[in-house]
């Protein structure tokens, strides 16, 4: 999917509200505390996740594709968690492991089976509405 | 006016037909609603998936000169250096044979293959790899299986369309001659997709009068012809070939050229004649393209954008001069090349070696010479050669097709601001409306329209679901939504029959 702006903001928060959503109820077993501050995690994520996409879609200014590579997809988890750490300080381990799944899932589901019941999303630069 | 049984010139020379024309001229037609002219993958893709949309095969009508979808492409590749094996400039997720573009190619291949490399290389890519592509034989094997999945041969007809006409009371007849049958068949159709490919080959100008002037057909060659004995030669004895174009039939055809060399440590000597030489990146900031020695480096034919993302928003909007504007500031299809690490290996040796050099500017004549030999004046440098190879590509006037060049007269079409076939945003060619039907066409006969990747596999797959949102709007065919798109999808994936 090459995105858009308003693509980029849609996907994320569809697949964050679905994906993000399934895979914190089911780890939420595992990790210590009440479910809502691990939904609170994912809300973080979301939010601050607006002013991310308004970088990456400025730093995709200065390439020639206009594209957002796959690997890119992955590795901006890493400063886009330490933001979310570093403004809820959860337990750090478990923080890792519900933010790391959390951002494995929706990296894998738009990577393609995002593509199966959404036929027209990758020609509309990841918007669904 | 008498009955014939024939296409009589009265007949001809109008523009809208009637069925009662068709009774006074005892001329047979068929009922078909959806026809398709060309057969290529255009068609394909288009079928592809309107039957995916629930259109029932005895409803479309595919008219076509090649038995099988593949056939000209897979020529055309071939010829130009790119056989089964090898792969071609084309991205992961563009799969002609799936509609959904998942699983990908890269995700196939690894399965097969059993191997992790295929997606390492897709997840690293481009930054730290080139661009995974697929094997032309993993496309045609995939586009075998949509194929018979999907029923396609029996909804081909195997025959040369000679013209499409309105029908006074709404849609079409559309007139072939078919191969081996009678002398012809005429459909009656309310819709028709026309997707007839390249019109033909592009000759430099310099290369077709050396050609005709001097019948030599063996010394100067295009690329996208067989031109195999140049290479047979170059085996048997050190020769100099001289190679014309920037885009990535050139890139193939120096990969065949050093291969050769190398394998077979040949003393071929080549001059590569640039005639627009790129020497760095070049662009404003933010349209900023990688470039050097010659080549305009970009992955695929167009930037990546212009098939889901913002170039290919911002083109939807804009109009005449203005599109043809940035049309030229995307480069358009043909001079550039992916900077591949084995070809930049093999041009950086040869430059080292003395045995690739380039040139910069344009031919001004080519002539024979002493010993058969070729002598090409380059800013009044004298270059001999053995062969001459162009690569300079397929691009031809559009009206050079038969039925393109009917519907330009006939049947109210125009031309884009690129000069190609104005089409609409939704893929109708502008114009030719007719009652309750309509005419769509996709490939690189619509280049200059609001989308710009039409000459690819995305391309035709995005023009497809064009076609099929719009024939949905006009009740032929469901809209294909999430739920039936899902349900499809697990029938490709088990390979059930449509």
């Amino acid at each position: 999917m090459l995105p858009l702006l308003s693509g980029r903001i849609q996907t994320r928060l569809f697949l964050l509200a679905l994906a993000g959503s399934l895979v914190t109820l089911l780890l939420a077993p595992l990790l210590p505390g009440p479910v809502k501050d691990h939904f609170l995690v994912l809300g973080a994520v979301a939010l601050f996740g607006v002013g991310w996409e308004l970088v990456y879609h400025l730093l995709m200014q200065f390439r020639w594709e206009k594209d957002w590579p796959t690997l890119f997809g992955l590795v901006t988890a890493v400063p886009e968690g330490l933001v979310v750490w570093l403004a809820l300080r959860p337990e750090p381990l478990a923080f890792c492991l519900h933010f790391g799944a959390v951002w494995l899932a929706v990296w894998l589901l738009a990577n393609g089976p995002m593509r199966v019941p959404f036929l027209r999303w990758r020609f509309r630069g990841g918007r669904l509405l | 006016m008498g009955a014939t049984g024939d296409l009589t010139p009265e007949l001809l020379a109008r523009s809208v037909w009637s069925d009662e024309d068709m009774a006074a001229y005892e001329i047979p037609f068929k009922d078909v609603p959806f026809i398709t002219i060309g057969g290529g993958i255009g068609s394909f893709v288009t079928v592809d998936y309107l039957r995916i949309a629930g259109v029932p095969a005895s409803d479309i009508a595919v008219l076509s000169n090649i038995g099988h979808p593949w056939q000209t492409y897979e020529y055309l590749t071939r010829v130009s250096q790119i056989p089964r094996a090898e792969r071609i400039r084309s991205d992961s997720s563009s799969r002609p044979d799936n509609i959904w573009g998942f699983p990908s190619y890269a995700l196939t291949e690894a399965w097969r293959d059993k191997s992790v490399k295929h997606l390492l290389n897709v997840l690293t890519e481009p930054v730290f790899a080139d661009f995974w592509t697929p094997r032309a034989g993993t496309v045609f094997e995939g586009l075998e299986r949509e194929a018979a999945r999907i029923g396609y041969q029996d909804m081909l007809v195997k025959c040369a369309v000679r013209m499409v006409r309105r029908r006074e009371a709404g849609g079409y007849f559309v007139v072939g001659s078919p191969e081996g049958g009678p002398k012809r068949v005429v459909y009656r159709a309310r819709y028709v997709h026309i997707a007839v490919g390249y019109p033909g080959l592009r000759f430099l100008p310099d290369l077709q009068h050396f050609r005709e002037r001097y019948g030599d057909y063996e010394h100067v060659v295009n690329a996208y012809e067989p031109h195999e004995h140049v290479y047979e030669f170059l085996k048997t004895r050190p020769g100099t070939v001289i190679v014309r174009g920037s885009g990535i039939v050139a890139s193939r055809v120096l990969q065949r050229l050093i291969d050769d060399r190398e394998a077979h440590g040949l003393g071929t000597r080549i001059v590569h004649i640039f005639r627009t030489y790129v020497d760095g990146p070049h662009g404003p900031v933010f349209m900023r393209r990688r470039g050097g020695h010659g080549w305009a480096y970009q992955g695929f034919n167009y930037p990546k954008s212009v098939w889901g993302g913002q170039l290919k928003a911002q083109m939807r909007r804009l109009e005449g001069a203005e599109r043809a504007a940035l049309y030229k500031k995307m480069g358009g299809s043909g001079a550039n090349t992916p900077w591949r690490r084995k070809w930049q290996r093999q041009l950086a040796a040869g430059r080292a070696g003395g045995w690739y050099e380039t040139r910069k500017g344009t031919v001004d004549s080519v002539v024979p010479g002493a010993h058969g030999q070729l002598v090409s004046t380059v800013g009044g440098e004298e270059i001999r050669s053995n062969y001459i190879i162009d690569c300079t590509g397929l691009e031809a006037d559009i009206a050079e097709s038969r039925v393109l060049a009917d519907l330009l007269e006939h049947g109210g079409a125009g031309r884009n601001p690129l000069g190609r076939l104005d089409v609409e945003r939704h893929f109708e060619v502008r114009g030719t409306a007719s009652g309750k039907g309509a005419v769509y066409a996709s490939g690189t006969a619509t280049l200059g329209g609001y989308f710009p990747g039409v000459d690819t596999f995305l391309g035709l797959q995005i023009a497809a679901q064009e076609i099929a949102d719009d024939l949905a709007r006009r009740g032929f065919c469901r809209r294909i939504g999430p739920v039936r798109s899902t349900a499809q999808w697990v029938r490709w994936l088990l390979n059930r029959p449509i």
